[in-house]
């Protein structure tokens, strides 16, 4: 069971370069459990107090996760996740 | 430094003065590593804000899938300041998230909607560090080098 994690340039310094990274986890909570024991401190970048970063974006196959469930969405395998920050600023 | 063609320049500043007092916002793409401006994206504000811009979710996917399928990157993120200088904000800075790119800063504050010249500048914002930079504004971009 593989799912493939597609990681921003700001991360990659969690996954030695890499822009793809393959992790496992039947719900968005439990890949990004699954990627902290590989690439350590990369869920505190995604995850505060409990939930998805404000300007932290997460895509399940094309789709903003924040519509289909947070961190509750449900994947199987072969399902592709992209992290994107979000472009914002004031 | 930043180098930017005149039309691209154009662009921005024609894409700030039609949004103000809303910020605008936009990229402009190049070939990965080329650090050559060359493709201009204007971007939806979806705060709709004279004091905030953020690209709406959906448009931010759709850009990016689009930037990796053409081997592409931000080489310039740019956004306007409609009632303050052409500086980064704090805001700005503690959620600048594009290492590699050039950060563009306009500001209408001086004509708003209206012809006449505007603040245009350029920083690099890495780890909360700005670091502003020349901008060079040239008829052509020169030829690609490969």
């Amino acid at each position: 069971m593989a799912i493939e994690v597609r990681i921003p340039t700001i991360l990659r310094n969690y996954t030695d370069g890499a822009k793809a990274v393959n992790a496992q986890g039947a719900s968005l909570s439990a890949l990004i459990d699954n990627l902290e024991v590989n690439h350590p401190g990369i869920k505190d970048r995604l995850i505060e107090n409990g939930d998805l970063r404000r300007f932290v974006n997460v895509y399940v196959n094309d789709e903003d996760v924040r519509f289909i469930g947070g961190l509750e969405a449900e994947l199987s395998d072969g399902d592709q996740v992209v992290v994107l920050p979000a472009v914002a600023g004031g | 430094m930043l180098t930017i063609d005149r039309a691209t320049y154009d662009g921005i500043v024609a894409h700030a003065k039609r949004d103000h007092p809303d910020e605008a916002c936009g990229v402009v793409a190049g070939p990965e590593g080329s650090d050559r401006p060359e493709r201009l994206v204007e971007m939806v504000n979806a705060a709709g804000s004279p004091t905030f811009y953020e690209f709406d979710s959906t448009d931010l996917f759709q850009l990016y899938k689009e930037m990796d399928q053409r081997d592409e990157e931000p080489v310039v993120v740019y956004h306007s300041h409609t009632a303050t200088e052409a500086y980064p904000s704090r805001t700005d800075i503690g959620l600048a998230s594009e290492p590699n790119a050039h950060y563009v800063l306009v500001s209408t504050r001086e004509h708003g909607n209206n012809a006449g010249p505007v603040e245009f500048r350029s920083y690099r914002i890495v780890d909360g560090e700005v670091t502003e930079e020349e901008v060079t504004v040239v008829d052509e971009l020169p030829a690609r080098s490969n």
